[in-house]
């Protein structure tokens, strides 16, 4: 038997980035905001304390922080004709869970996408002619500019206590900066991360070649920083324990070490963690969610929670699975390429490489996960793609966020797995290793989607996502075109020895490679083309807001998590600007 | 200890270990960096005499498991002159102790069928935990042991059960219903989990791997030497999580 609960004015599905940036927003308006969790609720001064997140078998290896399969999980299959099969432990991608969700364990890299991503579609059609868009590649403009998003993505940079070096200051380039980046309104909030001898040398190396190095930037704060929440964040300890581990000091930016400690303290907020929502209950008739059901897994029970409005934040597969199950909008069909919930579903191209330098000592261990030194000469259009064979691009980086020693060893390619052999060379390498990653785009394709899975289901009972996903041919070269540049880097890094380490063209779903999954719920300009309008507002659902990337029209050759965060200071705006006064549809259809 | 007359029995696996393990000059265990010099002289005396061998309590593995995983990491790490053997430092402990836990019950993993075999692409299908897996793939390779040498792969001598291990990294391995690359892979992921982890696991004793590698360990920050120690080696006794508790 279902309780029902009294109505709320706000309800988020979800509680990491952009719950946490939605329910403050919504409160500092006045509303009475209730946030769902479906994991537990984690409290820094508790949870991320010495010396227990300084551990890389819990978290690096055992995965404390994210998803339980054995509730939720996704299938898989690389194409149309395959059977998909459960994700039974995750694995490629590491969606989190509890209070923070993915952005607690994420390595914080905080970019903007370009001007020229968000018109990506006009912006290849102009530059390289009508037909020169494949017809699988089902790429779109968002329905937003750069500009647009400016304010919000600098709104951003603030409550993270971001750190970099400006490379566009409202028009004025900087050298050292990216100096490819949109026009900023502001600096970071503070100066860029240390650099490490590897990431120097890659730098001077990169200079040589005519390209433009700067420091990757990252939402950790390099000194101690009091955010516009009024939260005071520490400065980064370079410990190296980063990656899928949270921060013990608050320099790694989460929503609970930024917003959360102004939010709790809010009367008009109330979090309810360990509540795992299953359903959205849509009224098609009158085109909104009227409440809510979850179950609280602490005593089984089943609850409606009505809301005036609902804040769908949760992963990708999270967001796409609530539409698709409550039959809001029309799902994506393949066979016809027709329907929208789960399109363009895309991923993130990622290879590295390895370098050995036998006379530089590296001191591997130290680092934070953004510490890097990186270029973007080949990321969207800042480059020319006439004859390439592709579109895309992605940036190149130097990143030196630690070496753990259980995961974080690098041996030359040929040598042994074990034995004496196997730890000479480990031991003769680790001091003297650097690390490279290429990250790429995925341009949307007509043939990587989700759908609900007719076999498998969650712990509910519910239907779980089903995932069919290869990288397309162009994104292949795409990276290909990457390596090469790197390859040219690294070489003129003067290495001992170096090793390209290309991704197989077909997709695997281990070992781990990014947790930037994108798509399912797109954003656009008409309803003919999209999910959800210029501010996340749903065409047929119009007090509900999606959230996250799932509204990414296809993957830049960016981290999300900056266009997701920017994307949903902007939708709150919209709503307390301008929904709360006249609710109903913000663009019409 | 890998001596083939050695009978399989796990009080004499861990005393032949002990013995390995002073050859070698595994280093006392540390305190937490400074110590007093009392502690120093306690810990130097700890080096003098160490702890008689014990038989180590097992949570998961039978007998006969316990003296294939001690044979496999000893394999996988060989005592040497960068470090006592793979049981020596602890890995068989380690890898009991996993199973024993909650992951190795399977724990947080999606086990609801129907089960189909699946492409490489699509990760691991079975139903077995983690802890299963492991119990019936030594089973399969000590069949396939016997049938291929003669003995269990613990009996075998060291070049042979190298030589065993190659067969199941590379697939040749043909058990009866069971993937030994699969077995091999999850094996030397345990172990070297085992060898680099944290000691609080019951691996990596004594901190050896850390030490052998140059790794510090837990530090509480390096914000301050960063810059100072580019290019130039920074040289700190290893923390670990019990150093700090």
């Amino acid at each position: 038997m279902v309780t029902r609960l009294k109505d709320v004015d706000a309800v988020t599905v979800g509680f990491g980035w952009t719950g946490a940036i939605l329910a403050r927003e919504l409160t500092k308006a006045g509303l009475n905001v209730v946030g769902l969790e479906r994991g537990p609720d984690r409290v820094p001064g508790e949870d991320f304390i010495l010396p227990s997140v300084r551990d890389e078998v819990k978290y690096a290896q055992r995965l404390e922080l994210m998803m339980d399969n054995s509730i939720d999980t996704i299938t898989f299959r690389n194409f149309p004709n395959e059977q998909a099969l459960p994700i039974r432990r995750i694995g490629a991608f590491l969606p989190g869970e509890g209070t923070g969700g993915s952005g607690i364990h994420w390595g914080a890299l905080l970019w903007r996408n370009l001007p020229t991503d968000f018109r990506i579609r006009s912006a290849l059609t102009e530059r390289y002619g009508k037909n020169a868009i494949p017809d699988d590649m089902t790429i779109a403009d968002w329905p937003v500019s750069y500009d647009d998003l400016e304010p919000f993505y600098d709104r951003f940079d603030k409550t993270c206590g971001a750190s970099g070096q400006a490379g566009n200051l409202r028009g004025k380039k900087i050298d050292g900066g990216n100096v490819f980046e949109g026009p900023r309104a502001d600096h970071y909030p503070n100066a860029p991360i240390k650099s490490s001898s590897a990431g120097l040398i890659y730098a001077e190396a990169a200079k040589s070649l005519g390209y433009h190095p700067f420091p990757t930037p990252v939402a950790i704060a390099s000194a101690a920083y009091t955010n516009p929440e009024g939260v005071t964040l520490g400065a980064c300890e370079y410990c190296g324990y980063c990656n899928r581990i949270a921060c013990e000091t608050n320099s790694k930016a989460s929503a609970n070490s930024t917003i959360l400690p102004a939010l709790r303290l809010d009367p008009k907020f109330e979090l309810r963690s360990r509540c795992f929502v299953t359903k959205l209950n849509y009224d098609k008739a009158a085109k909104r969610v009227v409440s809510v059901t979850y179950t609280d897994m602490r005593n089984g029970e089943e609850y409606e929670q009505p809301a005036g409005i609902v804040i769908l934040s949760s992963f990708v597969f999270g967001n796409v699975q609530h539409l698709l199950l409550a039959g809001i909008g029309e799902p994506y069909d393949h066979a016809s390429g027709k329907g929208l919930v789960g399109k363009n579903y895309a991923y993130q191209y990622e290879a590295g490489a390895g370098a050995f330098f036998e006379d530089k000592e590296m001191n591997p261990y130290w680092g934070s996960a953004g510490m890097g030194v990186v270029i973007d000469d080949f990321n969207g259009e800042n480059f020319d793609h006439g004859g390439l064979g592709f579109f895309g691009g992605g940036y190149i980086a130097c990143n030196t966020a630690g070496a753990p020693p259980i995961a974080g060893r690098t041996v030359p390619h040929g040598t042994p797995e074990w034995g004496s052999e196997w730890k000479r060379a480990t031991v003769k390498w680790y001091h003297h290793a650097a690390r490279f990653n290429t990250q790429g785009s995925v341009y949307a394709n007509r043939n990587n989607y989700m759908d609900l899975d007719p076999t498998y289901k969650d712990a509910f009972g519910r239907p779980l996502i089903r995932l069919s996903y290869n990288p397309p041919d162009n994104e292949y070269k795409m990276s290909a075109f990457l390596l090469s540049k790197l390859e040219g880097i690294i070489k003129a890094m003067k290495p001992t020895r170096y090793d390209m380490h290309p991704r197989p063209k077909t997709f695997t779903i281990v070992p781990y490679q990014s947790t930037h999954n994108t798509g399912g719920t797109m954003m656009g300009a008409d309803p003919k083309s999209s999910v959800v309008n210029r501010y996340l507002q749903s065409w047929d659902a119009h007090n509900l807001f999606v959230q996250g990337a799932s509204v990414f029209p296809q993957q830049h050759g960016y981290n999300p998590t900056g266009t997701l965060g920017a994307l949903a200071y902007w939708s709150a705006n919209a709503i307390t600007t301008k929904y709360l006064k006249n609710p109903g549809p913000l663009v019409q259809a | 200890m890998s001596d083939e007359a050695l009978p399989r029995r796990r009080f004499l696996v861990g005393a032949g270990l002990a013995g390995t393990a002073v050859a070698a000059g595994l280093s006392p265990p540390a305190t937490a960096a400074p110590p007093s010099p009392a502690e120093a002289a306690a810990s130097t005396a700890t080096a003098v005499s160490p702890p008689p061998a014990q038989p180590e309590p097992l949570l998961y593995l039978n007998d006969t498991e316990h003296a294939f995983v001690v044979a496999v990491v000893d394999t996988f790490i060989p005592a040497d002159e960068l470090s006592p053997s793979g049981s020596d430092c602890g890995c068989a402990v380690y890898i009991d102790r996993q199973l024993a836990s909650a992951w190795g019950g399977g724990a947080r993993s999606y086990r609801s069928g129907p089960f189909f075999k699946g492409k490489p692409e699509q990760g691991y299908q079975l139903a077995l935990t983690p802890a299963e897996f492991i119990s019936a793939g030594i089973a399969a390779a000590n069949d396939w042991s016997r049938k291929t040498y003669g003995r269990d792969f613990d009996g075998l001598a060291p070049d042979k059960r190298a030589e065993a291990l190659k067969e199941m990294q590379e697939g040749k391995a043909e058990f009866a219903n069971f993937s030994s690359k699969a077995l091999f892979g999850r094996l030397l992921t345990l172990t070297m989990e085992g060898f680099f982890g944290d000691p609080i696991y019951g691996g990596n004793r004594n901190k050896v791997s850390w030490k052998m590698l140059g790794f510090p360990g837990l530090p509480a920050t390096y914000a301050n030497v960063v810059e100072e120690y580019r290019d130039k080696r920074y040289v700190a006794e290893p923390q670990s999580i019990a150093d700090f508790s």
